[in-house]
């Protein structure tokens, strides 16, 4: 047997190629920290002459309305996961556990918003909302990100359930819990984790939607999105590139704890 | 009594299932439904085709230029995806294996907007992405372009999908039997031959779903083609804006809409007719 050990050539190529692809995935982000930073960026210059915290300043006074769009996004990002998971959890308990005749249908129905071009569902929702005063409200943008929201609530909430133990809840309906007692105390504890993280991926998922809420929020719902694309197609980098930032905080938070919620074994019971 | 039993249990099933799927009808279903309808309704409610028609005269070299970038950009994808996970399946050194799984995954978690924002300042003329081939002396000063045109979308859209697919397949390429991996690598085949003969046809199936869901979100993203390159040709989401917030004109815009579903079906029809392929091979 000859042992595998690392060449030097082969190594150095290898440095190469890692070091070209944290270039492709950290430049752009990179790029957008400068921004974030930069007084006064001219061309041609390679980095700002002058770096400072103006623009920052200028984003969270109370007359840069960044404040404003971060409370209106997670009020509204609230809401859909308290939306999302009332309705997603009945219907994932009884697709994990309840005799459903058509289930597989169902499960596919709660595809559709990730299988299907969604443009056409935001143009014409807004129209139709426009028509019964929904448009412009929160409501109407939670029940547009809900929704979509359902998709990943409805799968790994089934999933979550599916994931326990039926053993444990026959125990306890021996014991002389009620149905109701016995999903309180033993099948919605043990799901838990499952729950939180779809309960994440919803709220993450509302916080960043832009279309729909371009077409249903207009003109008095401005989210952190919305705001950040106003200043950046009004030619504001600086101001466009602190709400983006201010827009990953939460995401890349969520990256670095979702293993610790979503198991793998929830993971691996998706779909089945 | 059983029976009686199983009936109530089956009627209290659909109850709690009954929300959640009015949720999916009411405010996704029926507006897809009403897409078509307003598609081929004339003005005294008739039906006509006037406005594929109108749809098709304005806008038929962005339907071409939108089928063509998301083509491009779903094959880039789909190499992407396949080389990273395959050295994270096969790659001999677990500290470059380590450092490549750590560093994929970062664009999964950037929402479609934000990758629009730091694609327009990393790509620009006076981009990093400029400033480091300069630098490193790779083009002239002078030679340096914007690339905020279609392949700026194909960037933002590969670097952004790339990782997705990438989890899906690395996940199925895991789930593998590692013996059969091990007896073809003992065999003395080299790792591009087992990655192409022996992992690659069993984990297709999963491939193919990731690439068609992405093919299908990269048609209906509104942010990126609006904020990289808005001007004509662009992609069918920026005219279907344009048509509905300028002109007000949901007709032209409800057919644009029903032309990209039928592309998103032909996306649905090629997955199908492999996925069929695959079952009838086993």
């Amino acid at each position: 047997m000859t042992a595998v050990r690392t060449r030097w050539p082969q190594a150095l190529g290898m440095a190469v190629v890692l070091g070209l692809v944290a270039f492709v995935i950290f430049g752009p982000l990179a790029n957008l920290l400068l921004w974030a930073f930069a007084e006064k960026w001219y061309f041609p210059n390679r980095i700002p002459q002058e770096f400072g915290l103006t623009f920052w300043a200028r984003v969270f006074s109370p007359r840069g309305n960044a404040l404003a769009s971060l409370g209106t996004s997670v009020w509204i990002a609230m809401l859909t996961v308290f939306l999302s998971l009332a309705v997603a959890i009945p219907a994932g308990y009884a697709l994990a556990r309840l005799k459903l005749r058509w289930r597989g249908l169902i499960l596919l129905a709660f595809l559709l918003p990730q299988a299907v071009p969604n443009l056409p569902v935001y143009v014409n929702i807004a129209r139709v909302f426009y028509e019964i005063g929904l448009n412009g409200t929160v409501l109407g943008v939670v029940l547009v990100h809900a929704s979509h929201g359902l998709v990943l609530a409805v799968w790994i909430a089934s999933a979550a359930f599916a994931s326990v133990d039926p053993s444990l809840e026959e125990a306890a309906r021996n014991l002389g819990a009620s149905p109701w007692t016995c999903f309180r105390t033993v099948t919605l504890p043990l799901a838990a984790p499952g729950l939180i993280a779809s309960a994440i991926f919803v709220f993450l998922e509302s916080l960043d939607e832009f279309t729909g809420t371009y077409f249903v929020g207009v003109p008095d719902v401005t989210t952190l999105p919305l705001l950040m694309f106003n200043a950046s197609m009004g030619g504001n980098y600086q101001i466009a590139s602190i709400t983006a930032l201010l827009l990953l905080v939460p995401s890349i938070a969520f990256m670095l704890v979702v293993e610790r919620f979503l198991k793998a074994d929830v993971l691996a019971g998706v779909g089945r | 009594m059983t029976d009686a039993k199983e009936t109530s249990a089956g009627w209290r099933a659909y109850a709690l299932v009954v929300p959640a799927l009015a949720v999916i009808v009411l405010f996704f279903v029926l507006p897809l439904a009403l897409s078509g309808v307003l598609a081929f309704r004339a003005k005294d409610g008739g039906l006509t085709f006037d406005h594929f028609a109108k749809a098709w005269d304005l806008y038929r070299t962005d339907l071409l230029f939108t089928v063509g970038i998301v083509l491009l950009s779903t094959v880039l994808i789909g190499v992407v995806a396949i080389a990273i996970a395959g050295y994270l399946t096969l790659g001999e050194n677990p500290r470059a294996v380590a450092i490549l799984r750590w560093l994929y995954r970062w664009p999964l978690f950037i929402p479609f907007i934000v990758t629009g924002q730091v694609m327009r300042t990393f790509l620009a003329k006076n981009g990093m992405l400029n400033h480091v081939l300069i630098g490193s002396g790779l083009i002239e000063p002078l030679a340096a372009q914007s690339m905020l045109d279609w392949r700026g979308i194909v960037v933002a859209f590969v670097w952004k999908q790339a990782p997705f697919v990438t989890l899906l397949l690395a996940g199925a390429m895991a789930a593998l039997e590692q013996q059969q991996i091990e007896a073809a690598r003992n065999l003395g085949a080299p790792r591009w031959r087992v990655l192409a003969d022996v992992i690659l046809p069993q984990v297709r199936g999963t491939m193919l779903v990731g690439l068609v869901l992405s093919f299908v979100t990269m048609l209906s993203v509104l942010s990126v083609p609006l904020m990289i390159n808005p001007n004509s040709p662009t992609m069918i989401t920026v005219d279907v804006a344009y048509r509905i917030s300028t002109l007000g004109d949901y007709a032209v815009a409800n057919a644009l809409c029903l032309m990209s579903l039928v592309v998103a079906a032909g996306g649905a029809w090629f997955y199908l007719q492999h996925a069929k392929r695959q079952t009838l091979q086993v």
